[in-house]
C-alpha cells in the first residue's frame, strides 16, 4: 500500500485529480455568483458531463476529445523533447485545409480509400507547417515559441485564402463538404446512437499509444528525452540534437495536422470558416498535455476529461445558464487543471516529508 | 603605520567548509596590496566579506581606524570601498559616460543632466591616463577598455580603496602593462589598491606588500620586494604531506592520439584560447595538463572531444585524422570523455542510473534492436556496473541519478566510461567536489587504465593530484603549453612558477 501511495503513476494521477477537484470547486463559484438558484442544478449536471446525455453524451465526448488528443500530442511530444509547441493551432487548421482540399478536389481517388489519403496528406502538412519553427530552433536557435505563434497566424490566414480559392461554398462563407471522404463510423454511430463519433477516436488514441512507445521503448525516444531533460549532456553523448529538434517538432506539428483532418472529415457538419479566429482546438491542446504531464496515455484521458466537461456545459443550457458563464466555467475547470505540475510537486514533497519524519 | 583598511580576525563558514579561518588583511594608504593563494583559498570570500555580500561569522572591519559595520554593498560604498569584478558589470548598449553614472546619476526636473558628468569623466579619464572617449557604446570597445571603464566607475564614484578581483585573466599582454601602470598610477595618487590574483609575475611588477592564503588560513604577509616568486610559490601552495598513490613503473607504449599545433577561438575574448598546442599522449602512460583555472584547458578538452570547432592544427587518433569528425564517432572509435561539469555534460539527472550508464551506448547492437531499446540488458549491464565499480544509490538500477551523491554520480560516470573500453580516456578534474574515498578511488581506475595500457589524459587544477598521479606533466597557461616537467623530479614550486606564467619553456 505505502508502496503505492509513493510510486510515480499514483502521484502523478493523483496530482491531476487534486487539481481537478480544485477546477470544479472554483467553477462551483462562478455559477453561484451568476445564478445561485440553478447553481447546484448546472453544477451536477456539469459533474455528470458526457453521461448526461446518456449514450448520445458518451460518443459526444469521444469525438470532441479526438481532435484534443491529437493537438495534447502534439504539445506533449514537443515538451518531452524542452520544446514548447504553441504553434499546434496553425498546424492544425493547414492540416484541416489539406484533408479538405484532397477530399474535395483529388476525384480520382477511389471513395473507399480517399478519406484515408487525406487524413495522411493533414498529417504530412501539420509536419511541414511545423518544419519551419523546428528548422529555426535547431539551426538559428530562434525561439521557438516566437517562430509558432507567427506560423499559428500565417497558417491562418493562408488557409482562409486557400479556402476561397479552392474549396469556398460563396453561399456559407465556408469550405464545401467533402461528401467523399467521410471517416468511416465502424458501428460506432449505431452504439452511440445519435453522436458524432467514428473511427477517428481510434485512430488518435492508436497514434497516442504509438507515441507512447517511441518516448518510452525506442533508441528515438531515448535521445529526444535526453535532448529534453539535457541538452548539453545529449551533445556530450553524441547525439545529433539539432536533427531531434527539428523532427520532434515535425512529429508534433504532423499530430496536430492530423487532428484537424480527423475534425473536419468525421461528416459533422463541421466546415472551415472564413474568419480571422485562430482555431481553439490547438489551444487546448496546451491544458491537454498539461494535464496529461505529457505522457501520451496520460493525454488520452486528459482530452477525455475536457471533452467530458465540454460536453456537460452544452447540456447546462438547460438550466437557463448562458454560454459565457458556461465556458468561464469550463475554461476555470481546464485553467486550475493545468495545475497538476504544482501539485504533484507538493504531493511528492508531501510524502517525502513523511517517510523523513518516520 | 597607518593602515587605511583592516580586517581582523575573519572568520567566513559556509556549511560544511570554513572559508576564512581567522583571516587578517592590513592595508596600507597608497599601497597595492596583493592577495594571493589558490582557487578556493578564500580570496573572493573575504573580499566579498569586505564589500558587504557576506557577513562574517568573527572578526572586525575598520576604515581608516574607526570601526566600520558594512552590511550590503551600499555600506561599502559609503566607506568608499570599490571593486572590478572579474566579469564586468556594464551595459552593453550603453554609452561609456551613461554607464559611469549608473546608479549616481544628476537630475533635474526628472531629466538627465549629463553636462557636468561628462565634464568630470574627461577630467579623470585625463588625470590617470585612462584615453576614454565617454560617447563609445560599451559594445563597441575592447576588453581592456571596458576594465578602464570600471576603473574610471570606481574614480567616479571617489572611491579611495579599490578591489581588482583577477584584473588580468582577460586581458592581452599589452593590455596587462597598461593595466599595471594604471595602478601604479592610481596608488601613487594615494589610493588604495587591494590586488587579488594568483599570477606571482604580476605581483612582483606592481605590488607593495602581499598577503597569502591557503585553504582559508592566513600564511603570512610579506614585502614583495625583498621575497622571491619561489618564496611566495611555496607560501601559496603549501608543503602538505601528500596522499601517495600506488603505483608501478610502466613504459609508454606507441602514440594514441597527436595533437598538432592546435587553435580553438574564445568565445568570450579576442584571444585565444588555446593557442598553437602540440602534444602527444601514449599508451601506458598517464599524461597531466596541469594549469590554473581558466587557461585554456576546457575548450582543449571541446576540441579534442568535439565539443567545440577547432579553428585550425590537427588530431591524429590511432593514426587516423579526427579533426573534423563527430562526437559519435570520436566516442565509437575509442575516446572517453570524463567531463568536467558532471551535471551539464556527464549525466542526465531526470534519467535514471540504468538508462544513464548507456548514455554512449545506448545505440549498440546489445541495447536496441530495430530501434527498440532491450531494457533487460541495459537493466543487467547497469547491475553488473553497479557491483564492480560499487555505485551505491538509494534504489539500485531505477535511482534517479539527481538523488545521488556527488561521488556516486563520478562513480557512473567513471564506471561508463571505462566500460566502454577506450583507447584514450579523457578525465577533466576528476576528483572535483569529492571526499578523499571517492578522490582515492578514482585515482586508482585511471592507474588502472594506465596499466591495461589504455593512454590517459588527465587534466586536473590540483597540484597534489597533478605531482602523485601523472607520468608526465605539461603545464599551460593562458591558452598555451609553457612547461614539461617530470613529477618524479620537479618541485611544487618549480610547477606553480609555469603554473602562474613566471617561467616558460620551449615544448619540443
Amino acid at each position: 500500500m505505502n508502496k503505492l501511495l509513493k510510486s510515480k503513476g499514483f502521484q502523478n494521477a493523483s496530482a491531476s485529480i487534486l487539481s481537478i477537484i480544485f477546477g470544479f470547486a472554483f467553477g462551483f463559484i462562478v455559477l453561484l455568483i451568476s445564478n445561485p438558484a440553478n447553481a447546484v442544478g448546472g453544477f451536477l449536471t456539469i459533474l455528470s458531463g458526457g453521461f448526461t446525455g446518456g449514450m448520445k453524451g458518451l460518443g459526444q465526448t469521444l469525438y470532441l476529445a479526438t481532435p484534443i488528443i491529437m493537438t495534447g500530442l502534439s504539445v506533449g511530444f514537443a515538451f518531452k523533447t524542452g520544446l514548447f509547441n504553441i504553434g499546434a493551432s496553425g498546424q492544425f487548421i493547414v492540416g484541416a485545409f489539406t484533408a479538405v482540399f484532397i477530399a474535395v478536389r483529388a476525384t480520382f481517388i477511389p471513395t473507399e480509400i480517399l478519406w484515408l489519403v487525406a487524413l495522411i496528406g493533414a498529417f504530412v502538412a501539420g509536419g511541414l507547417w511545423a518544419l519551419v519553427p523546428g528548422f529555426l530552433k535547431a539551426y538559428r536557435n530562434v525561439n521557438e515559441v516566437i517562430a509558432s505563434i507567427m506560423m499559428n497566424y500565417i497558417g491562418m490566414y493562408l488557409v482562409n485564402f486557400m479556402v476561397v480559392q479552392t474549396v469556398f461554398d460563396a453561399a456559407r462563407n465556408q469550405s464545401m463538404t467533402p461528401t467523399r471522404a467521410i471517416i468511416p463510423k465502424v458501428g460506432l454511430d449505431t452504439l452511440f446512437n445519435g453522436s458524432n463519433v467514428n473511427l477517428g477516436i481510434i485512430i488518435a488514441i492508436l497514434v497516442a499509444i504509438i507515441a507512447y512507445i517511441v518516448l518510452e521503448k525506442t533508441t528515438f525516444g531515448y535521445e529526444l528525452k535526453a535532448c529534453g531533460y539535457n541538452r548539453s549532456a545529449s551533445q556530450y553523448a553524441g547525439m545529433n540534437s539539432k536533427r531531434n529538434i527539428l523532427l520532434s517538432m515535425v512529429i508534433a506539428g504532423a499530430f496536430a495536422g492530423l487532428g484537424g483532418g480527423l475534425l473536419y472529415l468525421a461528416g459533422s457538419g463541421k466546415h472551415i470558416q472564413v474568419v480571422d479566429i485562430l482555431a481553439a482546438e490547438g489551444f487546448n491542446g496546451i491544458p491537454v498535455a498539461l494535464l496529461g504531464l505529457s505522457n501520451p496515455i496520460g493525454i488520452i484521458f486528459a482530452a477525455i476529461f475536457v471533452a467530458y466537461i465540454n460536453v456537460g456545459g452544452f447540456y447546462m443550457q438547460l438550466y437557463k445558464f448562458v454560454p459565457e458563464v458556461i465556458s468561464i466555467m469550463v475554461a476555470a475547470i481546464i485553467y486550475l487543471s493545468a495545475f497538476s505540475l504544482f501539485f504533484r510537486e507538493q504531493i511528492s514533497a508531501f510524502f517525502k516529508k513523511r517517510t523523513e519524519g518516520k | 603605520m597607518e593602515y587605511v583598511i583592516e580586517m581582523l580576525n575573519i572568520t567566513k563558514e559556509f556549511p560544511g567548509i570554513i572559508a576564512n579561518d581567522d583571516i587578517t588583511l592590513q592595508v596600507r594608504k597608497g599601497e597595492i596590496h596583493a592577495l594571493l593563494g589558490e582557487n578556493g583559498a578564500g580570496k573572493s570570500t573575504l573580499m566579498s566579506v569586505l564589500f558587504g555580500l557576506y557577513k562574517a561569522e568573527k572578526g572586525t572591519i575598520k576604515v581608516n581606524g574607526q570601526v566600520a559595520k558594512i552590511h550590503n554593498p551600499n555600506d561599502a560604498k559609503k566607506y568608499g570601498i570599490g571593486m572590478v569584478h572579474q566579469h564586468f558589470k556594464l551595459v552593453h548598449n550603453f554609452t561609456v559616460l551613461e554607464n559611469v553614472v549608473l546608479g549616481v546619476e544628476t537630475v533635474e526636473n526628472g531629466f538627465l543632466k549629463l553636462k557636468d558628468a561628462r565634464e568630470r569623466v574627461e577630467k579623470i579619464s585625463k588625470q590617470y591616463n585612462l584615453f576614454i572617449d565617454p560617447d563609445a557604446l560599451i559594445s563597441d570597445i575592447s576588453v581592456g577598455m571596458e576594465q578602464r571603464v570600471e576603473i574610471l566607475k570606481m574614480l567616479y564614484r571617489e572611491n579611495e580603496i579599490l578591489i581588482f578581483d583577477e584584473p588580468t585573466a582577460v586581458l592581452t599582454p599589452q593590455e596587462i602593462d597598461e593595466l599595471m601602470k594604471i595602478m601604479k598610477n592610481l596608488a601613487s595618487e594615494g589610493k588604495s589598491i587591494i590586488f587579488i590574483t594568483h599570477k606571482l609575475n604580476e605581483i612582483k611588477q606592481v605590488a607593495d606588500r602581499v598577503t597569502v592564503l591557503r585553504k582559508g588560513k592566513y600564511i603570512a604577509t610579506v614585502d614583495v620586494a625583498t621575497t622571491s616568486k619561489e618564496e611566495m610559490s611555496e607560501m601559496m601552495v603549501g608543503r602538505k604531506v601528500l596522499f601517495e598513490v600506488e603505483k608501478g613503473e610502466q613504459k609508454p607504449g606507441e602514440v594514441i592520439l597527436e595533437v598538432k599545433n592546435l587553435v580553438v577561438k574564445s568565445k568570450h575574448s579576442h584571444k585565444n584560447a588555446v593557442n598553437n598546442v602540440s602534444f602527444k599522449v601514449r599508451r601506458g602512460e598517464i599524461l597531466c595538463i596541469a594549469g590554473i583555472e581558466g587557461n585554456g584547458q576546457t575548450d582543449l578538452v571541446y576540441a579534442l572531444t568535439g565539443l567545440t570547432p577547432i579553428e585550425s592544427g590537427s588530431l591524429l587518433f590511432k593514426g587516423s585524422d579526427i579533426t573534423r569528425s563527430t562526437i559519435r564517432h570520436r566516442s565509437v572509435s575509442g575516446i572517453s570523455h570524463i567531463p568536467e561539469d558532471r551535471h551539464k555534460h556527464g549525466l542526465v539527472l531526470d534519467y535514471n542510473l540504468a538508462e544513464n550508464l548507456v548514455l554512449q551506448s545506448y545505440f549498440q547492437k546489445d541495447y536496441q534492436n530495430n530501434g527498440f531499446l532491450k531494457f533487460d540488458a541495459i537493466y543487467k549491464h547497469a547491475s553488473d556496473l553497479i557491483k564492480q565499480f560499487d555505485i551505491r544509490s538509494g534504489e539500485g538500477v531505477n535511482s534517479k541519478t539527481r538523488s545521488m551523491s556527488g561521488g556516486n554520480q563520478q562513480k557512473a560516470i567513471v564506471a561508463r566510461e571505462i566500460d566502454k573500453n577506450p583507447d584514450l580516456l579523457i578525465a577533466v578534474q576528476p576528483t572535483r567536489g569529492l571526499d578523499v574515498g571517492a578522490i582515492e578511488y578514482i585515482h586508482k581506475k585511471l592507474v588502472e587504465q594506465r596499466d591495461a595500457g589504455k593512454a590517459v589524459l588527465l587534466i586536473s587544477l590540483e597540484m597534489i593530484e597533478v605531482m602523485n598521479v601523472s607520468d608526465r606533466i605539461l603545464v599551460m597557461y593562458e591558452g598555451e603549453l609553457v612547461g614539461q616537467a617530470d613529477p618524479k623530479v620537479v618541485s611544487q614550486q618549480e610547477l606553480g612558477l609555469f603554473m602562474s606564467g613566471s617561467k616558460r619553456e620551449v615544448i619540443e
